[in-house]
């Protein structure tokens, strides 16, 4: 056995040198670093040296007296099972959890000799597509869709979508009504995808590592000048000890739960290389406070319409599966309440739902659009517009249901046996109850919708085989539920749904934006899946992942949590409390969070990753305040560019874009979060993300920049198992079921792989139809987990009756008299009515949308191409405003003409954008997208005008009821007025060099 | 000789844009040298996106139109160029050279359509080439084609009889002033953009309360004479769309089952909702 032991090893050095003469980049590799290593067994005196001295390899058999790494296995049986071509990485992972394989010496240098062994196979990749005149065609994938990759000179030179070729699996086709339809044979992309190479050279990217300049961790911190001070640059080295160095002071003067993380979840993409992969690795194994995410476009759901029908898994929205086959063969009316797919494209679908809602129209079926704006999707959909006010959608539901009971328009059937409660709504809705009737007499004072068009859609839709189209999926999620009535709004949805026979053939949830017939079986990892974070608890890696990629496991020891929605309240206030999302069971929203938890220190280091909770959280000046705070005793913020929440960190790490590392990842697929989000796709793509470029200056990747730190900490090897980001990302396509259609070759160099449509018989059934038929159920989710059944595993849905519960058994128990979320819905005014008091000082309701081109706060600011598009920015003198949306009869009462500065205002501060005059908001409505990435203040941050267009400084906090954590920003009253003096300048640098001790140069 | 024409059809934009990115991609901080020099970082678009409001609440609509070099067979830009700096290639497409074009701002102020662009800091006229040098090298469509998802940019290289053949089958129209240019930029459905609509809502009554009033018979006339007819929906709204706009002297009478007819005259500024309009129940 020991000979064979040295006849690989002798291989292995022969391996390596050939590799050295043929590859370049291997060459240069090795003469990185000189280095002296051995391999060796345990159990005996047999090994191999290697020694790298200015990029040559010299290699002996035998022991060398002074080696800097030794690389050792147990036995020489072990040895050779591990080290014999071809190399199985679970085996790997395997012995080194068991203690078969150890390597020893400093964590850098066991860094680059591992990489030297593995590294040797990859001289023979070859990856890219030469596309003439010294173009190469590289592939990447956007959260916008998959895309092409130019490169000419190391240069981007274009992005684009990608055109299908004729090897690739052809796409399906649904039968409907006489007609075939069958999408294009290409993957569209999203604005926020097709803008990319202008992100990717941006001027505000950050080419290297910064600290602000009156913060000395020795001395005196500044806390307070945060957001206000400038930066100068550092090395990477003085960088990475900074940091590594607080995370050892902090973990040690204070304890278990003093370092914080949080991240943002839309601006890069890939498995690998994204935040639940390295990241967690990284903060499980230095020990962190965690941040409890608020189900930010979910919350009604999550909050609200999971009491009436369970769908945890999916936080409460519908199940997604077949209905754009049923839609277009079924039903005869789609009603799109709070629902503008044009705008998100449900959410990292490209423009994948266009087409089908195309097809729809070419069907000639009619279609309603429930808004206070007159959308994009109701726009292309040229449907019937119904507009009321923000925040009043439950009584407008609730006036229809009255029809619905008053005239005998709904499913009897179905209520009776599929359906529990219904009684006790019926009563609330007749008035029998409470004395009102809900009629559409009686919503018309709140909603402002004419009572007779309401009861013209009531008969309409209860006549018709109906499908609802809520919110920006179709199947819930986004637009209304994150209101201060969201919750109300999501109830009323399920409960209409019910009324009428959910899953009868034509009548269901859907906007044409999931259900396409995809293949649901072939899998591939979603992002939520966890990558190579090791972290069985935080990610859905338990369910597949880890067996077919086995790897270290990682742990968070603290258990101490932060809900995000008071994080601010957390650090300046020193405690907090709240709610979490917890998606397993529909009680866990009801386990409070409390901070801080017995034995653990408050948060003195905070690491953000990203900078995007000024333009996105509500009442965000409350993170500036909780920046200045001398709790903080460190902030670091890792981000690509400098914008936002980045220019009040201590210590800047610049990251890189996804086009200058490598990746893996399919398109659209989140699952871990969502399963089966390919369903929004008309063809599943998986993408290898080539290292397209160089990454810029000395950026370095997010998953680079973690293995750096983990190094100082000593961890290198547990965060990389010796491996590189390109080996994880063959380590993951192998452990994916690409391998059964493509070999590693072919895809690694053409990138990207269509996944074949299934055969009809295959097709995933209709969502619902179970359960109308009353049969088990029988689509390809895993979920509700089985203890979630009460009665039979599969049968029902996850509620306690296990059927549709209109009177919810849930809020009865754990919520009781809480009269503003009561076990039936009712019709509760929101706190941003015009009916309130404080309408006289703030009259108009300001509606803040997902929006249309960017994505949050990706893709906006920082010079990207979107911002020259009139709908998203709007170019005044040398600043690009956002765009506030008022109608004209609004606009001429305050003197606003169309395209003149407008001030937005409430009690919280004020925010300066350029009014564009339209009768697409109804009269009392205002309307802009939540989410800019600029925040620039006029004078003092958090307390002058905001100059950048981050609405959120003005929309409230407040959740949407006192006994949950729901956001209930997207709608509140305002104030605006012209502004009619000069553009005061903005208080911070626009730009590293733009601070004068940054002027060190950029690369 | 089979020449390249462009069409654009305003039902199938959803103002997406990406065209727009996608031309600006292709030349912001890119040059191809013969075809065209970089494009502004925030100057003019030479790929645009127009979008058009039309109407009042409650009865709006939105409707879009690319803008564009034309590619005009008589062009005028070529016309104002000398030292054969705007060239017209055998396939139609038009091209102004980024160098032999310099100093040459006539060739800008030549375009009737302010679809060629004058660039102060390299003294040239730019414009949107057809993406040229791409379909030289082999693409089957320029880039703004390639970015559409919804098919409302096609791009076709025929002969002329065969586009003329099509443009009549399909309603396609070049834009104002286009055919006399001989343009190569076609459009559908253009009169969501370029004309009005009248809109209303008929209101009436049902067991004592307010009621909308569908399938009524709405009869549209000018001058006498019978321009449309169409019935209400469900909601009582009917419209009538593709109307000159800034045009006086139309009529609608109203005929609805169990109402007095009614009759409401108007002249149209723009697309304009004519409100809720009440019947008298026979």
């Amino acid at each position: 056995m020991s000979a064979r032991f040295s006849v690989i090893l002798t291989g292995l050095a022969g391996l390596m040198r050939f590799a050295a003469w043929r590859d370049p980049a291997y060459r240069a590799q090795l003469a990185e670093r000189d280095l002296v290593a051995q391999i060796r067994l345990r159990d005996a005196d047999a090994g191999r040296w290697f020694e790298l001295k200015g990029g040559r390899l010299r290699s002996r058999a035998g022991l060398h007296p002074a080696p800097e790494v030794v690389i050792s296995y147990e036995t020489a049986e072990i040895a050779h099972r591990l080290l014999t071509p071809a190399i199985d990485w679970g085996r790997q992972v395997e012995a080194a959890k068991n203690f078969q394989l150890r390597a020893q010496g400093d964590d850098d240098l066991v860094y680059r000799f591992t990489q030297a062994m593995i590294a040797a196979r990859r001289a023979f990749w070859r990856y890219g597509t030469a596309a003439g005149e010294g173009v190469t065609r590289y592939t990447s994938m956007t959260n916008g869709g998959p895309c092409f990759v130019y490169v000419k000179g190391g240069r981007i030179l274009r992005i684009t979508p990608i055109d299908f070729e004729d090897g690739d699996a052809p796409p399906w086709t649904i039968e409907a009504r006489g007609r075939r339809f069958t999408p294009p044979r290409k993957a569209t992309i999203g604005p926020h995808g097709l803008a990319w190479k202008s992100l990717v050279y941006s001027p505000e990217r950050m080419l290297y590592p910064m600290r602000r300049i009156d913060f000395d961790p020795a001395g005196e911190r500044h806390p307070e000048n945060r957001g206000k001070s400038g930066y100068v640059r550092i090395s990477w080295e003085e960088a990475l000890q900074l940091v590594a160095g607080e995370i050892r002071r902090v973990r040690t003067e204070h304890g278990q739960g003093s370092v914080l993380f949080n991240h943002p979840s839309h601006h890069t993409w890939g498995n690998i290389g994204y935040w639940t992969s390295g990241l967690f690795r990284f903060f499980n194994a230095v020990g962190t406070t965690r941040v409890n995410h608020n189900p930010d476009s979910w919350e009604g759901w999550y909050w609200g319409a999971q009491h009436h029908w369970g769908n945890t898994m999916r936080l409460g929205l519908a199940e997604p599966y077949g209905t754009v086959e049923d839609m277009l063969k079924e039903a005869e009316l789609v009603v799109f309440w709070s629902s503008d797919p044009e705008s998100t494209s449900g959410i990292y679908a490209g423009h994948e739902g266009s087409i089908r809602r195309q097809w729809l129209k070419d069907l000639g079926i009619p279609t309603v659009h429930i808004e206070p704006y007159y959308n994009h999707t109701a726009a292309f959909m040229q449907g019937k517009w119904i507009a009321p006010r923000p925040g009043t959608d439950a009584a407008l539901a609730l006036a229809i249901a009255q029809v619905w009971i008053a005239e005998g328009l709904y499913d009897r059937d179905f209520i009776a046996q599929r359906s529990v409660g219904f009684d006790a709504w019926k009563r609330y809705i007749t008035g029998e109850e409470d004395g009102v009737p809900k009629t559409p007499e009686w919503q018309q004072a709140e909603t402002g919708v004419p009572a007779r068009e309401v009861r013209a859609l009531a008969r309409l839709w209860g006549t018709k085989r109906t499908y609802l189209g809520a919110g920006g999926m179709g199947i819930g999620w986004g637009g209304a539920c994150r209101g201060p009535t969201g919750h109300q709004w999501a109830r009323a949805m399920v409960c209409l749904a019910a009324m009428q026979g959910l899953g009868r053939p034509g009548v269901n949830f859907g906007n044409l934006q999931w259900g396409t017939p995809v293949d649901t079986s072939f899998w591939f990892p979603g992002y939520g899946e966890g990558g190579m974070s090791g972290d069985l608890v935080n990610t859905a890696l338990s369910i597949s992942l880890y067996q077919r990629m086995s790897q270290f496991p990682s742990v968070n020891t603290p258990v101490q949590v932060i809900p995000r929605v008071t994080l601010p309240e957390a650090i300046l206030e020193g405690q907090t409390q709240g709610w979490p999302r917890d998606s397993r069971s529909i009680e866990g929203q009801f386990v409070p969070i409390r901070y801080p938890t017995p034995g653990h220190s408050r948060v003195k280091l905070f690491y953000r990753y990203g900078g995007s909770n000024l333009g996105t959280m509500p009442d965000s000046r409350r993170y500036v305040q909780m920046y200045q705070c001398a709790e903080l005793e460190c902030v670091v913020n890792q981000s690509i560019w400098f914008e936002g929440e980045a220019k009040f960190a201590d210590v800047i790490l610049p990251a890189c874009t996804n086009f200058e590392r490598w990746d893996i990842s399919e398109w659209s697929n989140i699952s871990g979060f969502a399963h089966h989000a390919q369903l929004q796709v008309n063809h599943r793509v998986a993408v290898m993300q080539h290292r397209a470029i160089e990454p810029l200056g000395e950026s370095r990747s997010d998953w680079e920049i973690f293995r750096l730190l983990a190094q100082k900490l000593g961890l290198g090897p547990y965060y990389s198992e010796g491996m590189s980001e390109l080996d994880w990302v063959q380590r993951m396509f192998e452990a994916s079921d690409l391998p059964q259609r493509i070999s590693w070759k072919e895809f690694l160099k053409k990138g990207y792989y269509v996944v074949p449509a299934p055969p009809e018989r295959l097709r995933a059934p209709v969502a619902y139809r179970w359960f109308y038929e009353g049969r088990k159920k029988d689509l390809p989710e895993p979920h509700p987990l089985p203890s979630e059944y009460k009665q039979e595993y599969l049968s029902g849905m996850q509620t306690p009756s296990g059927k549709f519960e209109f009177d919810c058994t849930t809020l009865k128990r754990y919520a009781p008299q809480d009269e503003e979320r009561p076990p039936i819905l009712k019709y509760v005014r929101s706190r941003e009515s015009v009916a309130s008091e404080r309408a006289a000082r703030y009259p108009l309701q300001l509606m803040t949308p997902h929006p249309k081109y960017s994505f949050h706060t990706h893709c906006d600011g920082k010079d990207s191409t979107v911002n020259d598009i009139e709908e998203h920015r709007i170019r005044v003198g040398e600043r690009w405003f956002w765009v506030l949306r008022i109608n004209p009869v609004d606009a001429a009462a305050r003197g606003i003409r169309d395209r003149s500065l407008a001030r937005v205002f409430t009690e919280l501060g004020e925010v300066l954008c350029v009014a564009r005059l339209s009768h697409c908001a109804r009269p009392g409505v205002v309307h802009a997208w939540e989410s800019s990435a600029r925040f620039d203040p006029a004078g003092e941050p958090g307390s002058s005008l905001d100059l950048g267009g981050a609405i959120n400084l003005i929309t409230p906090a407040q959740p949407q009821f006192a006994r949950g954590h729901a956001m209930g920003n997207s709608n509140c009253l305002v104030q605006v007025a012209a502004w009619t003096g000069p553009v005061p300048a903005c208080s911070q640098p626009d730009l590293p060099e733009a601070s004068p001790a940054g002027q060190a140069g950029r690369v | 000789m089979q020449k390249w024409n462009l069409v654009f059809d305003v039902a199938l934009c959803t103002g997406c844009q990406n065209c727009v990115l996608a031309v600006q991609d292709e030349y912001q901080g890119n040059e191809f040298p013969g075809y065209a020099a970089e494009m502004p970082r925030h100057g003019p678009k030479w790929f645009d996106i127009e979008r058009r409001e039309r109407g009042e609440f409650p009865a709006v609509d939105v409707a879009h139109r690319a803008r564009c070099c034309q590619h005009c067979d008589q062009a005028p830009c070529r016309e104002a160029a000398s030292g054969g700096a705007v060239k017209k290639r055998d396939d139609g497409i038009v091209v102004i050279d980024p160098v032999l074009s310099r100093g040459q701002k006539p060739i800008a102020d030549a375009c009737p359509f302010g679809a060629a662009h004058w660039d102060e800091a390299r003294a040239i006229t730019q414009h949107w080439n057809f993406d040229a040098h791409l379909l030289d090298a082999g693409w089957k469509e320029p880039r703004p084609v390639q970015a559409c998802p919804t098919g409302a940019l096609r791009s076709l290289k025929l002969e002329d009889e065969a586009m003329q053949r099509l443009a009549a089958e399909q309603g396609l129209v070049r834009t104002a002033g286009g055919e006399a240019r001989g343009t190569r930029v076609w459009y559908r459905n253009l009169t969501r953009f370029t004309h009005a609509f009248a809109a209303g809502t008929l209101v009436g009554l049902e067991a004592g309360l307010d009621a909308c009033v569908a399938g009524a018979q709405v009869r549209l006339a000018r001058a006498g004479e019978p321009v449309a007819s169409a019935r209400s929906d469900a909601f009582g709204d009917f419209r009538f769309d593709h109307l000159p706009p800034a045009s006086e002297g139309w009529r609608i009478d109203i005929e609805a089952h169990g109402y007095h007819l009614r009759i409401v005259e108007f002249n149209l500024k723009a697309s304009c909702w004519l409100g809720e309009i009440r019947l008298e129940p026979a």
